[in-house]
């Protein structure tokens, strides 16, 4: 499926690892139960983390400078968890690696995950990349910072986006 | 872009700026577009129901519904007037005002939404939060800013509120709605025991507001009356904390059962002790520099509302005095609808918009054409919408009170009835609404005609009675001291009474007294459920406490007491 970075449709170079399969070369994505296998990996690539809507993010705290991607799933638009999960590897945890959302969400969503930390998005194939652009470019004020340190303006919290 | 080039310019109400007005207008454009996204289909009914939540629309049974926020229930009369022209021209005439002090339209077309939205915009209104799994609109003491005992006016923080909730991106698709409540007063007339967070302000030292914060209120299938998080919250915290407290619900409230997905079941299975620690670690965690409430950002809100200047009116109490005596009619509404002002020779007026027989909170164009003319003659122009589904004029001379009252007589608005047993909350029930088991109204009515007598209503004193059409208790049934629940009884619509429930500082959930009966019999049982509070009632005794004192017992016997 296309992986949406920066506003343009990027190559995967990264491999899902099941939870009984060999670990192959390359860049992997783990399961959480997987991380302490990955971390003890031999050989040259970059690991990458999965994490359920119900995991701690908490639970990479250790882990979190040696790896390079977190994967977070929405089970389906309306469960507004990884939300969460993202602000806290970004506010609490400092991690500068990528996140990435998998899953059933919105164009409309677009901003709200891009506000929380979200970098890389899996999204369906076929879709209209204009539709996506227009989510993030439309509106233009917020009114609560976020992870991206917007520019503040004017009143309270208040702040322009920048597109 | 400018954002302070012009003074404010309503009393009691934040100014929009250039910034605002932007935001407000690119909100309507990004609606638009899903409106239209949703009519080729681009968009699934089941994708597209979140997003025209998000902008108040609902469908109904007839048509959709659209509930305008009016944040902290503060309105000018230019915006009264808007929603009178929303009214007439893309409703049936009338509008109808909310507990949670917005007004919804009942009969509202899909592909007219973005107009009025737009409308809405040019008036700086919007439907923005005021439904969905999101932070709701805040609400407040419809006498902020006016009543003589309060501490400091809660409308410059609910504002901060309001725009720090408005499209939160971590907070807009939690298990479920979440409602804040925040009152600048001791007496609390918000219900902050039965929001998710009540916040009850104090004034703290150097000027600086705290704040006491009561957690997991609510009422609907589950009623519970909030416990108190934290009492010394100071004001700079007051974002960073809201945060943390949201984001233990977000992360961890259940999402597999909406009866279940309120923050008051996350606090009851945690436990307080375990949800305090929850949130006091996230709130060690955060950055809170990030989110410190800074003292020239609370002044910089604050200098966005304009204040009333007030006149000297030291003669108005006299005058008063003089004409109550010529008139005992008109004494009578102002000894049960006026509310003592900060200021000497000012009161507030609460206009009850439950008269005799009437539909509870409904208001015609014409109504609030007269609304806005009387703020624009003897309030400055400001207008507030209670949680009682009235409305105030917070601040009236009271050599004005009766010039005022003689106008609203005129109108249907003149009903001396606030906080007694006519001044009935009732949700819109069968005859709107998709999930009600019965009617609210047509009870409701009937009730408000059986103790329309006005000596009567006075013998009775200070009763309150909410009416809610299924148990997901809009009418607030539970925070009533007699509360009618609307129920499917095979087939049929029945009623259930529940007796001593309160929504202040001592809040208490009513609790049913028995089996359900017709709508008439509902009505008689409740005259004799009165009638015996007036028999045994010790001299000064209100009805919550003489219901207090003797239990269910003798009022349920009285209740099912068949002649």
């Amino acid at each position: 499926m296309p992986l949406l970075e920066n506003g343009q449709i990027v190559q995967d170079g990264w491999t899902l690892v099941q939870d009984d399969q060999p670990l192959p070369e390359g860049d992997i994505l783990l399961p959480l139960s997987r991380l302490s296998e990955g971390l003890g990996r031999n050989g040259k690539g970059r690991l990458g983390i999965v994490l359920k809507p119900d995991e701690r993010v908490s639970d990479l705290k250790e882990a979190l400078p040696r790896l390079d991607l977190v994967s977070l799933n929405f089970p389906i638009f309306r469960d507004g968890r990884a939300f969460t999960q993202a602000r806290s590897l970004r506010e609490h945890l400092h991690f500068a690696g990528a996140v990435r959302v998998t899953g059933h969400f919105l164009p409309d969503q677009y901003e709200f995950l891009l506000r929380c930390g979200v970098s890389q998005l899996v999204i369906p194939e076929q879709s209209d990349l204009a539709v996506w652009h227009q989510a993030h470019e439309r509106i233009t004020v917020a009114y609560q910072p976020s992870v991206l340190n917007e520019r503040p303006e004017g009143f309270a919290f208040r702040r322009f986006l920048s597109s | 872009m400018p954002h302070s080039s012009q003074p404010p310019a309503d009393v009691g109400r934040y100014a929009y700026d250039a910034v605002d007005r932007t935001f407000l207008k690119q909100r309507v454009e990004q609606f638009r577009d899903q409106v239209q996204r949703r009519i080729s289909g681009a968009l699934s009914e089941d994708e597209f129901k979140p997003l025209r939540l998000m902008n108040g629309l609902y469908l109904q049974l007839h048509a959709y519904m659209l509930r305008v926020a009016i944040p902290y229930g503060i309105v000018s009369a230019n915006q009264m007037r808007t929603l009178a022209h929303i009214a007439r021209r893309y409703d049936r005439g009338y509008g109808h005002f909310t507990t949670r002090q917005n007004i919804q339209f009942n009969w509202i077309r899909l592909e007219d939404t973005p107009d009025i939205l737009n409308i809405l915009a040019d008036a700086e209104m919007h439907a923005i939060q005021t439904s969905g799994n999101c932070i709701r609109n805040v609400t407040s003491d419809q006498f902020a800013g006016a009543a003589r005992d309060e501490v400091l006016d809660p409308r410059v923080h609910a504002e901060i509120l309001r725009q720090w909730s408005t499209l939160h991106p971590e907070f807009t698709f939690l298990p479920r709605k979440f409602k804040i409540a925040i009152s600048g007063s001791a007496q609390d007339r918000v219900a902050a025991r039965f929001h998710d967070i009540g916040l009850l302000a104090r004034m703290g030292e150097n000027g600086r507001a705290v704040f006491e914060v009561y957690v997991g209120g609510g009422l609907g299938r589950t009623p519970v009356v909030g416990v108190k998080l934290r009492d010394d919250l100071p004001e700079e915290d007051l974002i960073a904390y809201l945060e943390a407290v949201l984001r233990i619900y977000n992360a961890y409230g259940r999402r597999d059962n909406i009866y279940k997905a309120r923050i008051k079941i996350l606090v009851q299975a945690l436990g307080l002790g375990a949800f305090r620690d929850e949130v006091n670690a996230e709130f060690m965690a955060m950055d809170r520099s990030r989110y410190r409430l800074q003292p020239e950002v609370v002044a910089a809100i604050r200098a966005r509302f304009a204040s009333p200047v007030f006149e000297d009116a030291s003669a108005a109490s006299a005058q008063l005095v003089a004409q109550t005596k010529a008139d005992p009619a008109f004494a009578a509404w102002v000894n049960i609808n006026t509310h003592p002002h900060q200021q000497d020779g000012y009161c507030s007026v609460t206009i009850s918009c439950k008269p005799a027989g009437g539909i509870p909170g409904d208001v015609t164009s014409a109504q609030m054409d007269l609304l806005a003319d009387m703020a624009d003659q003897y309030s400055f122009g400001e207008l507030r919408i209670t949680h009682l589904q009235n409305v105030v004029l917070g601040h009236v001379r009271k050599d004005n009170l009766f010039a005022l009252w003689q106008a609203l007589s005129a109108k249907g608005l003149g009903t001396a009835n606030v906080g007694m047993i006519t001044d009935i909350i009732a949700c819109p029930g069968l005859d709107y609404c998709a999930l009600a088991n019965a009617r609210s109204i047509p009870i409701a009515q009937k009730l408000s005609q059986r103790f329309s007598n006005a000596a009567l209503q006075q013998e009775i004193g200070a009763l309150r009675l909410n009416i809610s059409g299924c148990i997901n208790a809009c009418g607030h049934h539970h925070a009533g001291h007699i509360g009618i629940l609307g129920v499917d009884k095979r087939g049929e619509e029945a009623f259930q009474i529940t007796l001593g429930g309160n929504s202040g500082e001592d809040a208490s959930i009513g609790q049913i007294i028995g089996s359900a009966m017709s709508e008439d019999e509902t009505v008689d049982a409740i005259a004799r459920i009165v009638d015996t509070y007036l028999v045994q009632r010790k001299p000064g005794e209100r009805f919550i406490e003489t219901c207090r004192r003797l239990g269910a017992a003798p009022f349920k016997d009285a209740a099912y007491a068949t002649a």
